[in-house]
């Protein structure tokens, strides 16, 4: 087990796999799923809404929709397609051949893929949850809620949640410690930069939110009183504790796609990145600023003047950082020779509608014209610019873009440029009228809504536009099933890119590289910018395969599934992780 | 395979979506909206107001400059057949530093307002003419005047010109209190009380609702509000604060089915465990107090018309008008419910 | 061992990254206990239960824990069998203690009314110390596997590595309970036994 070898095949092998490269392929695959499910949610959402007092959904079906398109869409479809790049792209990007610990790499995606499971399954268990996906106390007290659904909530991100702090304790390892020679912080690609950043606001961002479930859970199971009135608790301490987490998720989210276009734009612009230490440091103070920020999701919950004013003059400050990027990304592009591959088109179009979701930004930013826009339509159509116009495009120019470095097949470019056209089109016209509908009056969350307070017009259209979002994410199956029946055709750099995980061949070899690269340059496929590599094979080995990770993330999901079945199943649940811990422990590695 | 299309054609679709943004805007401007942020009836929602507008001008201006530069860039640099590799430029410090204090400068002229307003707004009333106790249900809304011996539902009324004092809780659990044309957005959280005001300035009848997800029909739970000249809402008051009826002795009334009603509601409805009627033996504290529902103009927390159909239907099948509610089916008869309602419109 | 950027262990940068995201962990419990002091509607109240003198004790055996911790892992790192597991297992038997002591005075507690939902106190005391005792039980676990592991000869110089590791991770843990003791015992107002 030295150089070279090939890889496996059959479904034990993607069981067992510590392939970072494979562990990509299964998370973009169960996003992806998720994406489509998620999807779906919005779909019925839009019919219920297209014309006022619909009765397509019950108020309750509603209401479980809408919180699990919102679940379903931050933690089962954005995130982990995020990470299916972290996964694929970074070790790649660095010039190493896994990351730092391949075997706690594929415990994360067990983690994920049975948090996001266990959760879906609520549906056909007695409910889904039916709270919002910032399932706000007291709403969520065993009183006003007695079904499972919060039950289901709670413990389904837990094992999701613990996946994304698994991984992004991993990633934060591997960029600092994996780092080809030479290829010194300054020299990473931003992708990867970005990848760092978001791992870091992952792993300080959701343990506030599991000690907010934790808390719920005592409360609903075991009668403690954090978040119950009546025993002097006080339900704004959850709102404090989820907005630690939930603004940083924000940028969680869309930091990856930050990275990706920040890739994408100076390839196809045959042009490096205009100034990249603005675009590195920018988007650290992004996160940074991303911690001090949270109540302004809370304007309307009565925090007083002064902690308004300071958490609405902190929130102007990130237009600033923000702005900076799109200024760069554009400077980027000036003087340039732009080629509008699919990837392109995707980048571009982040960059137009996320000055708009920035922009709606910094109106919330401003306390009292907040007071007026939150909770409406108005936020929608904000976070939808952000997180649709400004993620999901990005993420589908990381599709694109790298589509044949994973696979060594080409997605088609004509369709490619219809599924980005439809989208384009399909998401104006699904959020832009929710901008009108929201300032006119119209809340956020609700199963309905009466005829004549103007509200009509605005939901029709966005539902036509809902209609042809999912027709662009049809052409994109289509697309992606086409030509995963061509055959392989993909040469080693066909974007003329300039980062490292162009210089290996596509796909890349199980062990990626035949010598780690050593690295001279920031754009070290346009300047020459590798060493050559000494002569004679390099001695390296590749990890085994191992089923123990999958071992304890089942031992875990049985204790979940116990804390609503009963003590006897937690403790299998124990004992099948701790047989799984020292199983893996006691492993040989290679 | 990159079938890679040389000499890309086609700025039509951003031609097409500017067609379509312009309708869109124009369809949104016009048009009749009661429940809109956008047509402010009081000083704080003018407040609000001016100051969101002033956002939004220079939001659109560097909207326009942005997405311009965007498209100038996306028309000029495309790449042309036997043209050179573009120069390798890495950055230039003092464009960066230009575009950095550029957005610095603009939040400057969106802060500064902003903190005037929000110390205007966000302060104690300025006076408290007028005091209301604003208590949110699921799913419906209890206005208790202290001053005014007035207590009632879903539909407030205030004098115009007067300076509305609001305290706000909840009996249950968050709920945001929202009238659009007079004020922003206050919570109602249980354990805590908020405070809003504002002073309207015009007389009418404006739509709000609950602003805060606040559980299964979050949607229905309206209100109205109604802004009276200084003489109605005197009247208004003085009726609100009238016991219905003195002693225990049921009103004289020329209706049988009213007075077939007064049996129901008291005796086999039920509907006293939940409903007070002052002046009567009902003194039910868990739904609305229906002194003088008759006069209100819609039930079911602005969801019905007060009509004699709709109440029948409310009691009937109180679930299928608002799914998840407290309020009990207590199995009426048709007649019964049609009773009931006689009564309840009687009571003005 | 394999070559990193920085020179430090993959396995010793995975524990200081996983403590910064434990700090937010506990900063979370600790912010709650604040938040909540003296907000309990019904008694017993804090400084009736706290018996700061008995707490002290159990204080100092923790830290005693992590000096044999610092003995254990200079014994592993110059190969010396006995003192490894002589101090390995003298750093798991004080964390024990320490626990029992934990567990005597949540026992004591209920006896004197203070169920897990009487009050705010005893939901915001009982989940962060709690929290803190299911970290020292993880480090007690690990440390005895360790133990077991130099019983059989099996952990050399070349392991020293992973009982670093393993000693940040209990040094953490002691430094959380120095500050929960000043911020739960210290500040509570309780004057004593």
């Amino acid at each position: 087990m030295t150089t070279g070898g090939t890889y496996a095949g059959g479904i034990w092998s993607w069981i067992t796999t510590v392939d970072h490269k494979r562990i990509g392929i299964l998370y973009f695959v169960s996003s992806l799923v998720f994406f489509l499910v998620g999807g779906i949610e919005a779909m019925f959402i839009r019919l219920q809404l297209a014309t006022p007092e619909n009765t397509v959904l019950s108020a309750q079906a509603y209401n479980q929709l809408f919180t699990m398109h919102g679940v379903t869409m931050l933690l089962f479809a954005v995130m982990p397609m995020s990470a299916a790049f972290f996964n694929f792209i970074v070790p790649l990007q660095i010039g190493a051949r896994d990351v730092a610990f391949p075997r706690l790499n594929a415990f994360s995606y067990w983690l994920f893929l049975f948090g996001a499971l266990f959760l879906n399954s609520s549906f056909f268990l007695g409910g889904a949850p039916d709270v919002g996906w910032f399932a706000y106390a007291n709403l969520t007290s065993s009183q006003f809620s007695p079904g499972h659904g919060v039950d289901f909530y709670i413990l389904g991100l837990a094992l999701a949640g613990a996946g994304s702090i698994v991984a992004a304790l991993n990633f934060i390892v591997t960029i600092i410690n994996l780092r080809a020679p030479g290829m010194t912080f300054m020299r990473l690609p931003l992708f990867t930069w970005m990848t760092f950043v978001v791992s870091f606001l992952i792993i300080l961002a959701f343990p506030p939110f599991t000690i907010s479930t934790v808390f719920l859970l005592f409360d609903r199971m075991f009668g403690t009183l954090f978040f119950e009135p009546a025993g002097g608790g006080d339900p704004r301490l959850w709102q404090h504790l989820f907005w630690i987490f939930g603004h940083p998720e924000v940028y969680i989210l869309i930091l990856p796609a930050f990275g990706i276009i920040s890739d994408v734009i100076p390839t196809f612009s045959r042009k490096p990145l205009f100034g990249y230490p603005v675009v590195v440091y920018s988007g650290v103070l992004i996160a940074f600023l991303g911690f001090g920020v949270w109540a302004h999701h809370m304007f309307a919950v009565g925090l007083g003047p002064v902690a308004t004013s300071a958490f609405s003059g902190l929130t102007m400050l990130i237009a600033i950082p923000t702005g900076v990027k799109i200024f760069n990304w554009i400077a980027t592009m000036w003087g340039g020779a732009l080629r509008f591959r699919s990837a392109m088109l995707f980048s571009i179009g982040l960059v137009a509608m996320f000055v708009i979701g920035g922009l709606s930004g910094v109106m919330h930013s401003s306390a009292p014209a907040d007071l007026q826009q939150t909770d409406t339509y108005f936020v929608v159509a904000h976070f939808h610019y952000v997180l649709f116009g400004g993620s999901i495009l990005g993420l589908f120019a990381g599709v694109y873009y790298w589509f044949p470095k994973v696979t060594g097949r080409f997605l088609n470019e004509r369709l490619g440029a219809v599924h980005f056209w439809l989208m384009f089109l399909g998401l104006n016209l699904t959020f832009f009228p929710m901008h009108f509908a929201g300032l006119h009056g119209q809340p956020r969350r609700t199963f309905t809504y009466p005829a004549g307070l103007g509200f009509e017009g605005f939901n029709m259209v966005s539902t036509v536009g809902a209609v042809v979002t999912f027709l662009a994410v049809l052409v994109f199956l289509v697309n992606l099933v086409r030509s995963l029946r061509t055959a392989p055709t993909a040469e080693a750099n066909p974007w003329e890119a300039s980062t490292l995980e162009w210089s290996i061949s596509s796909p890349p070899p199980p062990h990626n590289f035949d010598h780690t690269p050593e690295v001279t340059s920031r754009d070290p496929l346009w300047h020459d910018g590798i060493a050559p590599p000494p002569p004679g094979e390099e001695e390296f080995h590749m990890p085994n395969p191992s089923f123990w990770p999958l071992v304890v993330a089942g031992g875990l999901l049985l204790v979940m599934a116990g804390a609503l079945v009963g003590l006897p199943l937690v403790l299998l649940g124990v004992a099948v992780t701790l047989v799984g811990i020292y199983g893996w422990s006691f492993e040989p590695i290679h | 395979m990159t079938d890679g299309r040389p000499g890309y054609r086609g700025h039509r679709p951003i031609l097409v979506f500017a067609a379509l943004a312009i309708t869109l805007v124009a369809a949104a401007c016009g048009g009749d909206f009661p429940q809109s942020s956008l047509r402010p009836q009081s000083d704080v929602a003018r407040e609000i107001d001016s100051l969101f507008r002033g956002i939004f001008w220079w939001a659109m201006g560097v909207l326009v400059v942005v997405e311009g530069a965007l498209v100038v860039a996306i028309i000029r640099f495309r790449e042309r057949p036997g043209a050179e590799k573009p120069k390798p430029v890495h950055g230039n410090t003092a464009l960066e530093i230009a575009w950095t204090l550029a957005p610095a400068l603009i939040l400057i002229f969106i802060g500064v307002p902003t903190m005037i307003t929000l110390w205007r707004v966000d302060r104690p009333p300025p006076s408290s003419d007028i005091r209301v106790e604003v208590i949110g249900h699921q799913w419906w809304w209890e206005f208790n005047y202290p001053d005014l011996g007035v207590t009632t539902a879903n539909e407030l009324h205030v004098p115009v010109g007067k300076t509305v004092d609001l305290r706000l809780k909840s009996a249950d659990v968050v709920h945001s209190f929202w009238f659009p044309r007079v004020a922003g957005k206050r919570d109602l959280v249980p354990g805590t009380e908020n405070q809003l005001w504002f002073t309207p300035d015009s007389v009418g009848v404006y739509p709000g609702q609950c602003a805060e997800f606040c559980g299964t029909s979050h949607a229905l739970m309206g209100m109205l509000l109604f802004v009276d000249t200084p003489e109605e809402f005197e009247r208004w008051a003085a009726r609100e604060a009238s016991p219905q009826e003195s002693g225990a002795e049921p009103r004289p009334s020329d209706d049988p089915s009213v007075l077939a009603g007064r049996e129901v509601f008291f005796g086999a409805g039920g509907c006293i465990s939940c409903h007070a009627i002052r002046g009567t033996p009902a003194a039910g504290i868990l739904g609305p107090d229906l002194t003088h529902v008759g006069s209100r103009s819609t039930i079911a927390a602005g969801v019905l018309d007060n009509t004699p159909d709709n109440l029948v239907r409310w009691i009937n099948e109180p679930h299928d008008v608002k799914p998840g509610n407290l309020m009990l089916d207590m199995g009426l008869s048709d007649e019964q419910a049609r009773q009931v309602s006689a009564y309840l419109l009687s009571l003005e | 061992m394999e070559r990193t950027s920085t020179g430090v262990p993959n396995e010793k940068m995975l524990m200081w990254t996983f403590i910064g995201s434990e700090c937010m962990l506990f900063a979370s419990l600790i912010a709650t206990f604040l938040v909540y002091r003296d907000q309990s509607i019904v008694g017993p109240y804090e400084e009736e239960l706290l018996n700061i003198p008995f707490i002290t004790v159990t204080t100092f055996v923790l830290l005693m824990s992590s000096l044999m911790m610092v003995l254990a892992l200079s014994a592993v790192q110059r190969g010396d069998p006995r003192g490894s597991r002589l101090f390995l297992l003298l750093t798991a038997i004080l964390g024990l203690i320490f626990l029992g002591g934990q567990f005597y005075e949540f026992n004591h507690f209920v006896h004197e009314g203070l169920g897990l939902s009487r009050n705010l106190f005893a939901g915001t005391f009982y989940l962060t110390t709690g929290f803190h005792g299911a970290h020292v039980a993880v480090g007690v676990i690990w440390l005895l596997t360790l133990w077991t592991l130099a019983l059989r000869g099996r952990l050399g110089p070349e392991k020293a590595v992973t009982v670093e590791v393993a000693g940040l991770y209990w040094h953490f843990v002691d430094v959380v309970w120095i500050v929960l003791f000043t911020v739960i015992y210290l500040m509570s107002g309780a004057t004593g036994a």
